[in-house]
């Protein structure tokens, strides 16, 4: 079987990124042992479209308890591709978000924001035969943290993703363009200028249904293979 | 090549909704969870526990824990394996580390076979948590396959001094393996 390409990392944040304070004492500090894949490494967990249920890709209807959750609409769609830009099928697509007003429901969330008793947060899909994922949602607010003073987190929201081996597997954050709290964000800056861009959705009105929620489209780029020499 | 990988992020503190919400009690079903095997799963049976410790020696409450392993008899549950998936033990584990009362990741599976002529019996581990901005690739070996051990071309990589830091130990009826970032003892983990 052909090897999957190694991590590009030219595109990947360091480990240790001081200016995110919880890096210092859980970034690896000696280098990393190359490791020849093997069966191990070229299998994966396999999920596939029976492992999701009909409003698990509904984050507007399956957090319901009596009636709509609150704040704004949104769609959330886009491709899961390979570098060489081969759709990636059958891809489960796992999400998570804080509500409108920034609080997320889970019990560590301290933050004084109010929780939304008809929006749970967690979704998930799988990609169909292009490489296609759609969620439906409500945009996430922003956030404070205490990482520094006056800290606050950009909206995000949170994707998990296996592709189809151990060595695809991706977890990854979202963000909404024009947000003028990225370029103050240490996690979003963690990653290098000139790759952090990637992990900016776009809004799109092709993908705004008329009257009912805005669009937003995010295409995610898993480890591929077979590269050329020329391209290695 | 055409397209740039997308970048990692850290998995943040809150992601055991998302991502194990039964084990942590919420309402979404989880798609997997640290019982891994089914009654009628072949195979010895084991549970694997550790913890996973910062550079401070604390131990870290926020960590997901994920395993993908063959079944006894060293087939993986996916498509790629030659010799056939074997459909009935799915072979893929998740865990958070902050339900136990002591902060332990458990999986209660079975013990793999070899996938392989050369490598000794191993699973293998990502490693997620608030502060680690792209997972970390681990692998568990066993303590008790010693012969195996010295002969796996994946060990055999890693300078003696540190491949211990990969060998689960067996302590009564489980295999503890606990994963330390930083320090004397750091785990070692593979640029895969």
């Amino acid at each position: 079987m052909d090897a999957y390409n190694p991590r590009d990392w030219s595109t990947q944040p360091a480990y240790l990124s001081p200016e995110y304070k919880s890096t210092p004492l859980r970034a690896p500090t000696r280098a990393l042992i190359p490791l020849k894949q093997t069966l191990s490494e070229l299998t994966g967990p396999v999920y596939g479209h029976e492992s999701v249920g009909e409003l698990d890709a509904d984050l507007t209807r399956n957090g319901r308890k009596a009636g709509e959750p609150q704040g704004e609409r949104i769609i959330v769609t886009g491709r899961v591709l390979d570098e060489n830009g081969r759709p990636v099928p059958d891809a489960l697509v796992e999400v998570w978000q804080c509500n409108a007003a920034g609080r997320y429901i889970h019990a560590a969330d301290q933050h004084d924001a109010p929780l939304d008793p008809n929006f749970f947060g967690g979704g998930r899909c799988v990609s169909d035969a292009e490489g296609r994922y759609k969620f439906m949602s409500i945009k996430p607010g922003a956030y404070p943290w205490p990482n520094h003073h006056n800290a606050w987190r950009p909206a995000h929201i949170h994707f998990s993703l296996f592709g189809p081996s151990f060595l695809t597997r991706l977890v990854t954050q979202m963000y909404f363009p024009g947000d003028p709290l990225l370029a103050l964000d240490p996690i979003y800056n963690a990653t290098p200028a000139g790759s952090r861009e990637l992990l900016v959705s776009t809004f799109s009105i092709d993908v705004t249904q008329p009257g009912y929620a805005l669009g937003y489209v995010f295409d995610i780029v898993l480890r591929g293979r077979d590269a050329t020499p020329m391209e290695r | 090549m055409a397209l740039k990988q997308t970048p990692s992020q850290t998995v943040g503190p809150y992601f055991a909704y998302g991502l194990t919400p039964e084990q942590y009690g919420y309402s979404m079903t989880s798609i997997a969870s640290g019982a891994m095997r089914q009654p009628d799963t072949e195979g010895e049976r084991i549970r694997i526990e550790g913890r996973v410790f910062d550079g401070a020696g604390n131990t870290v409450v926020d960590a997901m824990i994920e395993i993908w392993q063959a079944d006894s008899q060293g087939r993986y549950a996916h498509p790629a394996d030659p010799r056939g998936s074997n459909a009935r033990f799915k072979g893929f584990g998740r865990m958070g580390t902050g339900t136990d009362p002591e902060h332990r990741f458990i999986f209660d599976t079975i013990k793999p076979g070899r996938v392989d002529a050369t490598q000794a019996p191993h699973i293998n581990v990502v490693v997620f948590m608030r502060g680690l901005l792209l997972h970390a690739y681990t692998r568990i070996y066993f303590a008790d396959e010693a012969a195996a051990n010295a002969a796996d071309p994946v060990l055999q990589s890693v300078p003696a001094e540190r491949r211990d830091t990969l060998i689960a130990k067996r302590e009564g009826d489980s295999y503890r393996f606990d994963i330390h970032m930083q320090g004397e003892r750091e785990t070692v983990f593979f640029d895969a």
